[in-house]
């Protein structure tokens, strides 16, 4: 009789064992599909990476950045190209606002909010950056601006697979937006003053600062 | 000796087996939901291993905005890991030399990923994008916690599916203002139900006629 218990409880066990077992592979395998996910790692490269670098001289199709102003921030200017001194589009107000956003997410950590030098990271050791208020960068064009934010410059390395083009030239418009803020005369100022009053679609804080 | 192979004992084993089946079957299916539901197996509130201990804490704390490193997560339905120059941009001079981010140069020297231990992984069969959720006013808070407190990084909500049903059936419980996406201490329990629902007019969240619940908005 014990005999009998003894063979029902092992043969239950292995009735239960053996209906989840596939189960939970069922299971998993749903979870985790033959496919690539975003990023994912994959032992079929040496380097494990499922996403592919490009490979070296190649152009995907639409890609083709043929427009030296809008990509390189040059512009023919008496027959030579030279750092541009127009935007390859026209910036709006809008496109100021998307520039303050950017600029606050990706520059200020080093430049400062109001363009000083003075971010967090330089704060926190990073030798310092350069604030935007001095004659040589007052005098810089939009071009220069784009130049840099695209392949850095000293120690700030560039922003190109942090920041796409267009704000990156939305970027340099705000930054000589900042540029003027901080160097307005007090005629300039009540003058924006004026039309702040007057117009409540403003930047909300180019004049705040300092 | 008798001759009987079956005693009159046996009809109370007998019932007692039956009872047991029953009991220790619903017993057992209890357990394994209980197992299936706990951190253990989902990991929430779990702090996970990574190749560098980056805390997310410290660095929201400085005041860098998530999107310096998330760069993609309004913009594409996968968000971003954000590669290992991004580490870098700050860290080829701040704690240069820190034996904890050796991976980190050993990354930037050669070229090789560095294999973070992904915290938020919905299952295969799951579709889901990130920045429909970002641009409709889902703040990074309402489903990741507050990361801004995690030293490492920990998932704080199971992703059950119960879970997006929840907010796909009443959005209205979660939405928030656009320029409060970033924000991780807003709550948007702060503003009125009436505010929320018409924010979630607003940005023509279309959940009437059960849209946001079809099966194959999100298993397609």
């Amino acid at each position: 009789m014990k005999r009998r218990i003894l063979y029902t409880l092992f043969t239950a066990t292995l009735l239960l064992g053996s209906g989840c077992k596939p189960l939970f592979d069922i299971r998993k395998a749903m979870y985790d599909q033959p496919k690539y996910e975003t990023l994912e790692a994959t032992d079929f490269f040496g380097d494990r990476r499922s996403a592919r670098p490009l490979i070296e001289g190649t152009v995907a199709q639409g890609q083709l950045r043929l427009d030296d102003h809008l990509y390189q921030g040059l512009e023919w200017i008496d027959g030579e190209q030279l750092q541009a001194r127009t935007y390859p589009f026209e910036i709006t107000m809008d496109d100021l606002k998307r520039g303050k956003e950017r600029y606050e997410i990706f520059c200020s950590v080093c430049h400062g909010v109001s363009g000083y030098g003075d971010g967090i990271v330089v704060q926190r050791g990073f030798p310092p950056a350069p604030g935007y208020h001095s004659d040589h960068l007052r005098n810089m064009p939009p071009g220069y601006f784009y130049s840099v934010a695209t392949n850095g410059y000293g120690k700030m390395k560039g922003y190109a697979s942090q920041i796409p083009v267009e704000d990156r030239w939305r970027i340099a418009a705000y930054i000589q937006t900042l540029q003027r803020s901080q160097n307005a005369t007090l005629e300039e100022y009540e003058a924006a003053l004026r039309a702040q009053s007057s117009n409540d679609n403003h930047l909300d804080s180019t004049h705040d600062h300092h | 000796m008798s001759s009987q192979l079956f005693t009159t004992t046996h009809n109370t084993l007998a019932r007692l087996t039956l009872l047991l089946i029953v009991l220790g079957g619903a017993g057992f299916l209890g357990f394994m939901d209980m197992i299936h539901r706990s951190p253990y197996v989902r990991y929430t509130k779990v702090r996970r291993e990574q190749p560098v201990p980056f805390s997310h804490k410290h660095h929201t704390n400085m005041g860098i905005d998530c999107r310096y490193c998330h760069t993609s997560v309004e913009v594409s339905g996968f968000a971003n890991i954000p590669p290992t120059q991004t580490c870098m941009n700050c860290h080829s001079e701040i704690y240069k030399d820190a034996p904890i981010l050796q991976p980190v140069r050993d990354s930037y020297a050669s070229g090789e990923s560095l294999e973070w231990t992904r915290v938020h992984d919905l299952p295969d069969f799951v579709y889901f994008n990130h920045a429909i959720h970002v641009n409709k006013g889902i703040g990074c808070a309402t489903c990741h916690g507050r990361v801004d407190q995690m030293p490492l990084t920990w998932r704080e909500k199971p992703l059950f599916m119960k879970w997006c049903l929840e907010c796909h059936r009443d959005p209205a419980q979660n939405v928030r203002p656009k320029d409060k996406i970033f924000d991780m201490a807003f709550d948007p329990a702060s503003l009125s139900r009436e505010a929320r629902e018409a924010l979630v007019e607003e940005y023509g969240i279309d959940h009437a006629n059960h849209r946001l619940t079809n099966c194959a908005i999100c298993h397609r």
